[in-house]
């Protein structure tokens, strides 16, 4: 397999972990979701922390982006 | 919107920096042309300006600007004051002028100024140059904050309280890297954000173009999906825009709450 080749397979597979990625940020809103209908009063001022675990699942999404731009683009 | 190049359209071409006019000023080997990059930072502080300005009155009924002007500036302040406290209110200049710049240079990088032909534009937050230097300022401020509050003690921040003796030295340096990945973390999560979505909104149009240019079966068959797709996905952008202004605010305010109160 030339190097080019296992570069674009490498890529693909980092995809993967992007949509692995969108199960962790869809469990955070699910889970919010769930606590809130069952403690409505409380919902509101857990939103900071809401957003704060999407920003930390988000990221480890991103970072899967982000090695297929370097093997596409860079390396 | 995406350039032509040989026939395939380039999604990457809208993030090349260029200079405004098409020459280059080159001082004492540096090049110090003014950029589409400066031009749309200027254009986002113009923006910026009218809208706060514009809004800044002390009508006791407010108008529908002041009104809109007084939601942004609550929203920030309440976010301090639930994330750091009484206290937080002393960041509130810095805090609200990252969070309003972030939002409008994402809104405006959306906007459909393509349709003139020769413009495009440009998306400031999708460079790593200009994310990473909001981030640093940032981490400096809290670093500034953290040992001008606390000197030394400010290291107890990486030891929580009740850590066994002997697991002190292993819970420093993982709090210690924790703590060195922040700015990091905080610049590249805008960069890729923005920069992911335009990608993927040049690729659409791409298919869009392609489409129409290969016959109406095709336009029936590629184009009408996809251009449907696009505008839910600008959509989605529109959301992303503004949760990413607000998750680097909200970040920068739980840091800053970690170097005034320890914890």
């Amino acid at each position: 397999m030339d190097a080019e080749a296992a570069k674009l397979i490498g890529a693909g597979l980092a995809a993967i972990g992007m949509g692995i990625a969108s199960l962790g940020v869809g469990n955070v809103f699910a889970k919010f979701l769930e606590g809130a209908l069952r403690n409505p009063g409380a919902a509101d001022s857990q939103q900071g922390r809401l957003f704060i675990g999407f920003a930390g699942a988000e990221l480890l999404g991103l970072l899967a982006f982000v090695t297929m731009i370097i093997l596409v683009f860079v390396a | 919107m995406a350039a032509e190049s040989g026939g395939k359209i380039d999604p990457m071409h809208q993030f090349l920096i260029e200079p405004v006019l098409g020459r280059h000023w080159v001082v004492g080997g540096y090049d110090l042309s003014f950029t589409n990059s400066a031009l749309w930072m200027v254009v986002t502080l113009a923006a910026l300006w009218i809208f706060m300005i514009g809004g800044m009155k002390r009508d006791l009924v407010p108008g529908r600007w002041q009104a809109a002007v007084e939601g942004f500036t609550g929203f920030v302040n309440s976010m301090l004051t639930s994330n750091i406290g009484p206290e937080g209110k002393r960041f509130l200049p810095y805090v609200f002028s990252l969070f309003m710049f972030i939002l409008f240079a994402n809104v405006l990088g959306l906007l459909p100024f393509g349709v003139v032909p020769g413009v495009h534009p440009f998306t400031v937050t999708s460079h790593v140059t200009v994310t990473g230097v909001l981030a640093l300022i940032s981490f400096a401020i809290v670093l500034i904050v953290g040992f001008g509050r606390h000197g030394f003690h400010f290291f107890a921040l990486f030891v929580p309280h009740g850590t066994p003796k002997l697991m002190i030295p292993l819970i420093f340096v993982v709090e210690l890297m924790s703590f060195l990945v922040r700015p990091f973390s905080l610049g590249l999560r805008l960069f890729v954000a923005m920069t992911a979505g335009h990608i993927l909104l040049k690729v659409l149009a791409a298919f869009v173009i392609n489409g129409i240019n290969m016959g109406p079966g095709y336009a029936v068959l590629i184009t009408l999906p996809s251009f449907l797709l696009m505008i839910g996905i600008t959509l989605l952008e529109l959301l992303v825009a503004a949760i990413q202004a607000y998750v680097f605010a909200l970040l920068t305010s739980v840091y800053l709450n970690d170097a005034v109160n320890l914890h």
